[in-house]
């Protein structure tokens, strides 16, 4: 049987995600200098990486689910794992897509091959291979089953290419940017910027959070559906 | 108890196959599996087998549990299904060869000879598979489901698409498995012809065992009505 | 006669394992050795990227030098893809499937089995491979230390891809789908593969090469493992 949870934590939890991406926007815009050199458009990583910090943990989340799905074949870990599998690649489409508008006015190109920006993009391609291979399957256990076998996959190999890719880096340095905060922008934080930081990293964790556990629960809502449609028609 | 089903369902996302079925055939018995397309006898065939997992209730094969012992399971039964499980490339013997040693048997040249001579296929040996018509390919199924000597043989529609003088044959060669004491389980379309084998007939329908014949408690020409009524009785 | 079942609680023999991988691997290559289709088919179809490289890249000698590793390891990972969907494709003919899936041993031993044969038509395909591109490109393959590479890194291909496909099989859109698992996953093999390839054909120092070669052999550990154990996931239903 498939139990929903009480409805106050989570509302609760959507508050709190409300309150903290404010309070984020009004500190990346208002508290948060002016960056010497780049200007305005610096303000972008602070949701670039933030976008990409969540991108990233709902990849272990759903590796994480997987395996817990696989060790005690209940629904709900599946159900989990396809939730942060969605909101994840949106995540990492918007590190990307964000990378994108800083790298343009600041380099003048549209793309750099830091080895996170590509480790980040491989992930997505994960993502998506994970996506077209539920969709070629009908029986929802077996979807459960391969889906929860390829984040697994996904989750060991996706680290050891950002490896490789860091360590070719560091043989052939990047022409763009220098690395202090990463090989796409050199520039020193402040304390200033670090608070903002930080303010918007747990903004958009808390923001997944809530996305998850609301996500979850269609997920849940779809599983009681199909059960009292199967029920109906097998009488 | 040679087989032993208690509580038994099987789900298929949203399509019940199987529900709470009680089920048990002791050593040595001959049963045939009846019912209507779709009711799921080679499902309950394949959960024996071990290459279906039930979605609940506990199965027994020679007192082991599946899934948990599944392996050992497999040592014990001999399966024949709607395919023969072989390759088409290789000749008759080499199908042999390889499921022999895919059975750590030792010193399997004589056995293998053996069983090909008791399927009338031993002059046919070094012939591809591909060649063999259904009849023939059918006894070679045969022969490889003995092989390793099981206590139980599966099978499911084995008289499909076999020509009288098949038929008959077949009819010759499971008497002989059954002299030797093993226990068989026969799915069948075609009551009648399986009729005279056979220990019980256990019709299946609606996911449990609607009606039960033992051999001797019934006239042959009943059977179809017989049939007839317990398919009605329950729906 | 009829044989009585073992005694409960009589651990399976781990020898099984080994000797079922090693009928697998036996009955793959007397099966191909009949019908030779794959590796036809691989053969014909690596010359095939091997000649559109030609076409698509400006090769005077330097750039071809440069450039031979990349095509090398994209080559034998597109013509890859072929095998590895044979290898299972061959299986769901006449339900082999499921007479592989009976054997009384742990699924992991198919897993072997499948995997072996792989690496094992892989390596031919190389071996065939190599003097052609050699001779074709004027580039001296034959380096100790790049054969070396070529197996390593046929290993960790040949261990995720054999995972892969038996999971790409199953579905609706079947061999479309296994570049599209296998290549993202398959990265940090082929990003060291090429890079220890690139460092043994310009004669750079061993100690220049060493960091790729560890990052191979413990992708080829990892990736070998973790498949292994996650095989039986894959083939139960």
């Amino acid at each position: 049987m498939i139990r929903e949870k009480e409805s106050a934590g989570r509302l609760a939890l959507a508050g709190a995600a409300a309150l903290l991406l404010v309070a984020a926007l009004g500190m990346v815009f208002g508290y948060a200098p002016r960056e010497a050199v780049m200007g305005d458009v610096q303000r972008i990583f602070y949701f670039h990486v933030s976008s990409a910090w969540v991108g990233m943990l709902s990849f272990v989340v759903a590796a994480v689910s997987g395996g817990l799905y696989l060790s005690r074949r209940e629904r709900y870990w599946d159900m989990v794992e396809i939730s942060a599998v969605e909101i994840g690649i949106v995540f990492g489409l918007i590190a990307i897509l964000s990378g994108s508008i800083w790298a343009r006015p600041v380099w003048n190109t549209w793309w750099t091959w830091d080895p996170r920006l590509v480790t980040t993009s491989v992930m997505e391609l994960v993502y998506a291979a994970y996506l077209l291979l539920r969709q070629g399957l009908e029986d929802p256990e077996r979807r459960a089953r391969f889906g929860a076998v390829y984040s697994i996959v996904g989750v060991l190999t996706v680290p050891i290419t950002f490896l490789s890719i860091r360590f070719l880096r560091s043989i052939h340095p990047v022409v763009i940017g220098s690395g202090v905060v990463g090989a796409l922008g050199g520039f020193a934080m402040t304390s200033k910027m670090l608070e903002t930081f930080l303010v918007s990293l747990l903004a958009f964790t808390v923001l997944y959070a809530a996305l998850l556990v609301y996500r979850v629960r269609l997920a849940l809502r779809g599983g009681r559906l199909e059960e009292r449609r199967s029920a109906l028609f097998s009488e | 108890m040679s087989i032993q089903v208690a509580k038994l369902g099987k789900s298929f996302g949203p399509r019940l196959v199987l529900q709470q079925l009680d089920w048990e055939v002791a050593r040595g018995e001959f049963v045939v599996l009846a019912g209507p397309n779709g009711v799921g006898k080679t499902t309950l065939l394949w959960i024996l087998a071990s290459l279906i997992r039930p979605s609940f209730g506990q199965v027994w094969v020679e007192g082991m549990p599946l899934p948990q012992e599944a392996a050992r399971v497999r040592r014990q039964i001999g399966v024949v299904g709607h395919q023969p499980f072989l390759y088409g490339d290789l000749s008759a013997e080499e199908n042999l060869r390889f499921y022999a040693q895919l059975y750590g048997l030792n010193r399997y040249g004589p056995r293998i000879r053996e069983r090909l001579d008791q399927v009338g296929l031993l002059s046919r040996r070094e012939e591809p598979v591909r060649s063999f018509s259904r009849g023939m390919q059918q006894r070679l199924s045969l022969a490889r489901a003995l092989l390793h000597d099981p206590l139980i043989l599966l099978l499911d529609e084995p008289y499909a698409g076999l020509d009288l003088q098949a038929g008959r044959l077949l009819d010759g060669m499971l008497r002989e498995v059954a002299s030797q004491g093993r226990t068989i389980v026969m799915t069948s379309h075609d009551l009648l012809r399986a009729a005279p084998l056979a220990d019980r007939i256990d019709v299946l329908n609606r996911g449990r065992i609607a009606a039960s014949f033992r051999r001797g408690e019934f006239a042959l020409d009943q059977l179809p009505s017989l049939y007839q009524q317990a398919l009605a009785s329950h729906g | 006669m009829v044989e009585t079942p073992p005694a409960p609680g009589r651990p399976a023999a781990p020898g099984n394992i080994f000797r079922c991988a090693w009928a697998v691997v036996g009955k793959d290559l007397a099966a191909e050795w009949r019908s030779k289709e794959l590796l036809g088919a691989m053969l014909v179809f690596a010359l095939l990227v091997i000649l559109v490289f030609n076409f698509a890249l400006e090769l005077d000698l330097p750039v071809r030098q440069a450039v031979t590793p990349g095509v090398l390891w994209v080559t034998f990972a597109f013509a890859g893809t072929l095998g590895l969907n044979r290898s299972w494709a061959v299986e769901r003919e006449g339900g082999a499937w499921e007479g592989l899936l009976l054997a009384p041993v742990d699924r992991s031993a198919v897993y072997l089995g499948k995997a072996l044969g792989s690496f094992l038509f892989m390596v031919i395909l190389e071996a065939l491979v190599l003097p052609i591109y050699s001779a074709l490109y004027t580039v001296d393959l034959f380096q100790p230390g790049l054969l070396i590479v070529v197996l390593l890194g046929s290993i960790g291909y040949i261990s995720l891809g054999t995972l892969l496909a038996a999971l790409a099989i199953q579905t609706r859109t079947r061999d479309v789908l296994l570049p599209i698992l296998l290549f993202p996953v398959v990265l940090p093999v082929l990003i060291s593969a090429v890079n220890a390839s690139a460092g043994f054909l310009s004669a750079a120092p061993m100690d220049q090469i060493w960091p790729w070669l560890n990052l191979l052999i413990a992708c080829d550990v990892i990736f070998t493992s973790a498949a292994y154990l996650l095989f039986e996931y894959v083939v139960e239903e």
